[in-house]
């Protein structure tokens, strides 16, 4: 009978232990809102589950040098609670609170959406939007790496054996930045995405973009962070010439696959419509 | 594997039960606890029959394995009454019949309560949202709605 076993450590260096020492599969459990859902249709049996929810470091959020820093088991509903980071970064916390319900909320986190891999997690393009980056810790002890360099592929992570996320850190806002997150599905609630569209600008006095982060999901295998659409912005007041280039640029990168959700034509043409929209709402909430 | 040994507080009576890993805390409520008020619809977190409050903080039982509730305190439908006096929202879906089958209605009451105890002076739309997480394929949500944000009037005029 498959009986998995279950580790619920009090500090990072004891999960990293059991996650390195562990043979045969081992999974973390945050809020456990994917794991468990994985575990019941019987397309993971891990052998060893690790609790991080008792590690009292991974629990909160703190400010750190102007920025955040995001505890890994951390939920969606603290981080909606949280009026720093809310003020801060309005696209990152209304982009992890549009996963699921208020049952969802109440234990789904960052890391995991992260770390679930799935082209459609909405908190990620936001987090990349804002340059976030994740802080993993391991048998060799803690490296810091961009958002974007954690999922590789549905499902898959750069993490090695022994491995964990155990925060993600935020930039302090820089002056006249603001972020903003979108997505689109054929309801207004409860449903994965069809595209989601992550922008952050910064702007200069007279309102012009000095620099901008433009990220995709839903459209790839992993969510994409589209260079060429943030140049589009930086230089310009988003006037209609910008808008068509950042357009152009956003369906440009996309390539998705055709599902229920959306084909491929449809998918590439709402994103081009979700980064004109995002890019909108972050010049606005910049102070344009 | 041996079964692990809770220790857990489950409607503010000490309560102690052992459980494997892979036991969510819906299973344990029903299969070793009896408590079998709290209700399995799609198990995979979308319906919301299994809404319970784990400290406080609303959400699936279903999602949730029963080893982490070890030093917890968990609220349960089998909690909600006090004796035989049902809690306000209890009485308010009978007088509203908020309800047909009722597989749905303990995930219902219990995510209610915790809306109200949140926000006592909810909008149509914020109860709405809130309780988007919870599906009832009976009652078309009106009911339901319209008895959340009368026992909120009820409760604001009696405090």
């Amino acid at each position: 009978m498959y009986a998995p076993s279950f580790a619920a450590p009090t500090t990072v260096a004891e999960a990293v232990q059991l996650l390195a020492n562990a043979s045969g599969v081992a999974r973390v459990l945050a809020g456990g809102t994917d794991l468990l859902v994985q575990l019941r249709s019987g397309v993971l049996k891990p052998d060893l589950i690790v609790d991080t929810k008792r590690i009292p470091e991974l629990r909160t959020i703190t400010t750190e040098g102007g920025g955040y820093r995001i505890g890994a088991s951390v939920s969606g509903a603290e981080a909606g609670e949280h009026a720093g980071l809310s003020k801060d970064w309005p696209g990152v916390v209304e982009a992890v609170e549009l996963i699921g319900s208020t049952q969802i909320q109440g234990r789904a986190s960052f890391v995991g959406n992260l770390c679930n891999a799935s082209p459609a997690a909405d908190s990620v393009p936001a987090l990349i939007a804002v340059g976030a980056t994740a802080v993993i810790a391991g048998p060799n002890g803690e490296r810091e790496v961009p958002v974007e360099e954690v999922p590789t592929a549905p499902g898959r992570t750069s993490l090695a054996k022994g491995e964990m996320v155990v925060a993600i850190k935020l930039p302090p806002k820089p002056a006249r930045t603001g972020d903003a997150y979108l997505r689109f599905i054929p309801r207004t609630e409860m449903d994965i995405a069809v595209v989601g569209a992550g922008v952050c600008v910064t702007l200069d006095e007279s309102g012009k973009c000095t620099a901008a982060r433009v990220s995709l999901g839903a459209v790839a295998p992993t969510v994409l962070v589209v260079d060429d659409a943030a140049a589009a912005l930086v230089g310009s007041k988003l006037d209609d010439a910008a808008l068509a280039a950042l357009d152009a640029a956003a369906r440009a990168a996309c390539k998705p696959i055709s599902d229920k959700r959306g084909t491929i034509e449809y998918r590439t043409k709402v994103a081009g419509v979700l980064a004109r929209r995002a890019a909108a709402t972050a010049f606005k909430r910049a102070g344009a | 594997m041996a079964k692990h040994h809770i220790s857990t507080t489950i409607n503010g009576e000490p309560v102690e039960f052992l459980c494997s890993t892979e036991q969510t805390m819906l299973d344990v409520l029903r299969d070793e606890l009896h408590l079998t008020g709290t209700k399995e619809g799609c198990a995979t977190g979308d319906c919301g029959a299994c809404s319970i409050t784990v400290d406080g903080r609303l959400v699936c039982s279903c999602l949730m394995l029963g080893v982490e509730a070890e030093g917890h305190s968990v609220e349960t439908i089998e909690g909600m009454a006090d004796g035989d006096q049902l809690h306000p929202l209890q009485q308010k879906f009978l007088e509203y019949a908020a309800l047909q089958c009722g597989i749905c209605t303990p995930g219902f009451l219990i995510a209610s309560k915790a809306l109200l105890e949140r926000n006592p002076d909810p909008t149509e739309e914020e109860a709405r949202y809130w309780l988007a997480g919870n599906l009832c394929r009976c009652t078309g949500y009106d009911k339901i709605i319209r008895a959340v944000l009368d026992t909120a009037a009820d409760m604001r005029g009696a405090s």
